[in-house]
């Protein structure tokens, strides 16, 4: 006689993160898998949620420039250049040329840095034993010095000043950014040849983490994503800030929207980085580097939208100032939070390698997340 | 030849067997002898074990630390030399930490009993022409056997841990198992056809007298044992059942303090083991055309097994992992048909060799050239046919020097109709 007994089944879930190698911070992936495969997956942010956008509205125009750099650390320079940005709108305030200038030159080195960063971290998703890594740190340890030189700080600069930049370079800082410039093109070619066409590398990541077109702007991811899933779109083009109008550069567009295309987006952002500073230093007039703006600031009232094409994508501020010495509301509109959303339509149906690959080519920052 | 005294520091084992003669004269009963002589083998391989488990663990940070364009432990001692102390003792230290849910026995006993095999691989290694201290006649075989048993004792402890992540880990492990054990024994396959011999001292024996290294002979079922090699020790590109960045330590998540430490000493173990192995059946073991005359061969040995494991080092330094089903379809679509071939054209070749009398001058010589030439062909059109779905598309991007999409608010396209 046979008999049978129905066994119990059901799905695994596993929380990937919030303390997990691979999710950058503290994210959680909370997964239900199938064997290996992922059949839902949600995602759980705010474990490093600070309150900044409260806190800002605490604190006067100028005081909330650190806030900017404690988003995203890995960008810093960015940060402060959109807050500043949207200050300076609201207010009215006349930047001197110079000062874009030197805008321009740091925000690129900031996008270097963090693109070395998310590269390296994306092919250490992959299973290279860090050494990916480490190569990238040592690019992104000679921009941290360069930041350094300028302003004394390498990880949250707070450089960036509302009417221009805090401390004009000093003058050994041009020579070593000249030495930087040099040097990268064929640092950047080693990378390719070592990463590029490594075929684990092409395997782990091609056809990974598809994001159509279309999905990409219906879920309004920005950056190296959507320009990796073949839209030709930045803001630097689109809406140009600072002086990004005289500068001549091109936007890399991916193929099919995969996690390799998001890779090489990056991998050649740096070289049209590359071009852009070599172009602002040649263009570099002399000046003041600050406008004379009143120590203590009070816009008038009103309200702004300002963004800028931050290394991870759009990063805007939506600032209302009520004619106060604080605002009123300073809201931030993080591209790491709003590239995560399309992340579930993305990993359903792969398996956990796939998704932590997927994640990491997203490259998100848990500082902008939460805030 | 080599001096049989027993001061002849080129082959350790002449002072065993002087030892034995020695004792023999003396009338010792030969039980007590041969238990003597055993006893002092075993002390020296678990003497060579143990120091090259400290050693790795400074080569391997050392080298990675090269590679990574960083230092590595630099601090302890000479050249950071003491470093691999230091952890011993933080890790004898610490609290092993066992979970509540875990299963006690099966969760204690694996990081104990996985040093069984990984020492007794080396008992069939012969080191020199009489340093090897079990000449089993089907020593290929025993290795083969004794490999899969760490994976069985891999599963227990992942599967003991009660643990997410350590089951997904096993659950790999046993997958992995099954798929690489079937290219290398058919790797070895190609060896022993060739060697026509199990035994590791016979295979040695074999390249002695034929005054060649069997990767002249063998390049294809080297490299499908070198990428099974990676495998069954868990390292990169095949670290799949620990796979740091996805599942974060796989089966000894939930290890901690020395259960983690032995671990981590039976990973050394085993690379050493294995690069033996290969040092062996493709490399001469002690033989080295001649230069063990004036330089003991089991120096030279010890320095090949050091050169298969910096290979192994610089595939850990250098590749990113595969994922689990590309693992598995390069084991069966890629190192298994290759395996096939290269069974098949070494077995004809001793055919050729042996029933037809073919002499050894000119079939050797032959089949290095056939089995090169076999090797590079059936890799690159293999790898080109396997890869065909990644290479169909682009890889490079397409550079815009405008925006391609309308802007907001913006000469939006009328819909049609």
């Amino acid at each position: 006689m046979v008999s049978s007994v129905a066994i119990k089944t059901e799905p695994l879930v596993v929380n990937i993160g919030p303390q997990h190698p691979s999710t950058h911070g503290v994210f959680r992936m909370r997964v239900h898998l199938d064997g290996e495969v992922i059949t839902d997956a949600e995602m759980v942010v705010g474990y490093l949620h600070r309150s900044m956008e409260k806190l800002a509205e605490e604190r006067t125009w100028t005081q909330n420039i650190p806030f900017t750099d404690r988003m995203d650390y890995l960008a810093a320079m960015t940060g402060n250049l959109s807050y500043c940005i949207a200050v300076e709108k609201l207010a009215g305030i006349e930047v001197p040329e110079r000062a874009q200038y030197l805008r321009v030159i740091f925000a690129e080195l900031q996008r270097i840095a963090s693109h070395a960063m998310a590269n390296g971290t994306f092919v250490n998703d992959c299973g290279a034993w860090q050494t990916p890594l480490f190569y990238m740190f040592r690019e992104r340890e000679k921009i941290l010095d360069l930041f350094e030189m300028a302003c004394g700080a390498r990880l949250t600069l707070n450089y960036m000043r509302i009417g221009g930049v805090a401390f004009e370079p000093p003058d050994e800082f041009w020579p070593q950014l000249q030495a930087l410039i040099d040097e990268l093109p064929a640092r950047i070619d080693e990378y390719d040849r070592l990463l590029l066409d490594n075929e684990i590398l092409v395997m782990r990541s091609r056809h990974v983490g598809m994001l159509s077109a279309e999905m990409a702007i219906n879920s309004s991811v920005s950056g190296p994503i959507l320009r990796g899933s073949g839209v030709a779109w930045d803001i630097r083009k689109a809406n140009p800030y600072c002086v990004y109008d005289r500068m001549d550069f091109d936007i890399p567009v991916g193929n099919i929207g995969d996690c390799y295309d998001r890779f090489v987006v990056r991998m050649e952002e740096v070289r049209q980085s590359l071009r852009i500073i070599k172009q602002a230093l040649v263009q570099l007039p002399a000046g003041s580097h600050t406008a004379n703006i009143p120590l203590n600031l009070i816009p008038p009232a009103g309200e702004v939208y300002s963004a800028i094409e931050s290394p991870k994508g759009e990063l805007g501020f939506y600032l209302v100032s009520e004619g106060g010495p604080t605002p009123f509301r300073w809201h931030v509109r993080a591209p790491s939070l709003i590239n995560l959303s399309p992340l579930r339509e993305m990993v359903v149906g792969q398996s956990i390698p796939d998704a932590i690959v997927t994640l990491g080519s997203i490259d998100i920052n848990v500082g902008e997340i939460d805030r | 030849m080599l001096l049989s005294s027993w001061w002849d520091v080129r082959d350790l084992g002449n002072a065993v067997s002087g030892l034995v003669d020695a004792l023999q004269d003396a009338g010792v009963p030969n039980g007590v002898i041969y238990s003597i002589a055993a006893l002092l083998g075993c002390l020296g391989i678990i003497a060579f074990v143990g120091a090259t488990a400290v050693i790795n663990i400074w080569v391997e940070r050392r080298l990675i630390g090269r590679i990574q364009v960083r230092k590595g432990p630099n601090r302890l001692g000479p050249f950071g030399l003491l470093q691999p102390v230091a952890d011993a003792i933080k890790l004898i230290q610490k609290e092993a930490l066992q979970p509540k849910s875990a299963d006690g026995v099966v969760y204690s006993l694996p990081p104990i009993l996985i040093f069984i095999p990984a020492i007794l691989a080396f008992a069939v290694v012969p080191f020199g022409d009489k340093m090897v201290l079990a000449d089993l006649n089907v020593g290929v075989l025993y290795l083969l056997a004794l490999g899969s048993t760490t994976a069985v004792l891999i599963f227990m402890a992942g599967y003991a841990s009660n643990n997410k992540y350590a089951l997904l880990g096993s659950m790999r492990v046993i997958a992995m198992l099954i798929s690489y054990e079937i290219p290398s024994v058919l790797a070895l396959l190609g060896v022993v056809t060739f060697a026509g011999t199990m035994s590791l001292s016979g295979v040695v024996d074999f390249q002695d007298t034929y005054w060649s290294w069997l990767i002249f002979f063998q390049p294809l079922a080297f490299l499908i044992f070198l990428l099974g090699t990676t495998a069954e020790l868990n390292r990169t590109p095949a670290d799949i059942a620990e796979a740091e960045s996805e599942i974060i330590a796989g089966f000894h998540i939930e290890y901690s303090g020395m259960k983690f430490g032995l671990f981590y000493a039976v990973e050394l173990v085993n690379a050493m083991g294995l690069s033996a192995v290969i040092a062996v059946l493709f490399l001469g073991g002690w033989w080295t055309f001649g230069v063990e005359k004036v330089i003991p061969g089991w120096i030279l040995f010890i320095g090949k097994i050091y050169a298969v494991y910096f290979l192994l080092i610089w595939f850990r330094g250098t590749l990113p992992r595969f994922r689990m089903d590309q693992l598995m379809a390069f084991a069966w679509k890629f190192l298994l048909p290759l395996g096939l071939i290269n069974v098949l054209v070494s077995a004809f070749e001793v055919l050729l060799w042996t029933e037809y009398d073919i002499s050894a001058g000119v079939i050797l010589p032959a089949s290095v050239v056939v089995n090169f030439a076999l090797a590079a062909v059936l890799i690159v059109g293999w790898s080109k046919l396997m890869m065909k779905p990644f290479t169909d598309v682009r890889r490079r991007p397409h550079l815009f020097n405008e925006i391609n999409v309308p802007l907001p608010g913006e000469a939006t396209p009328e819909p049609a109709g």
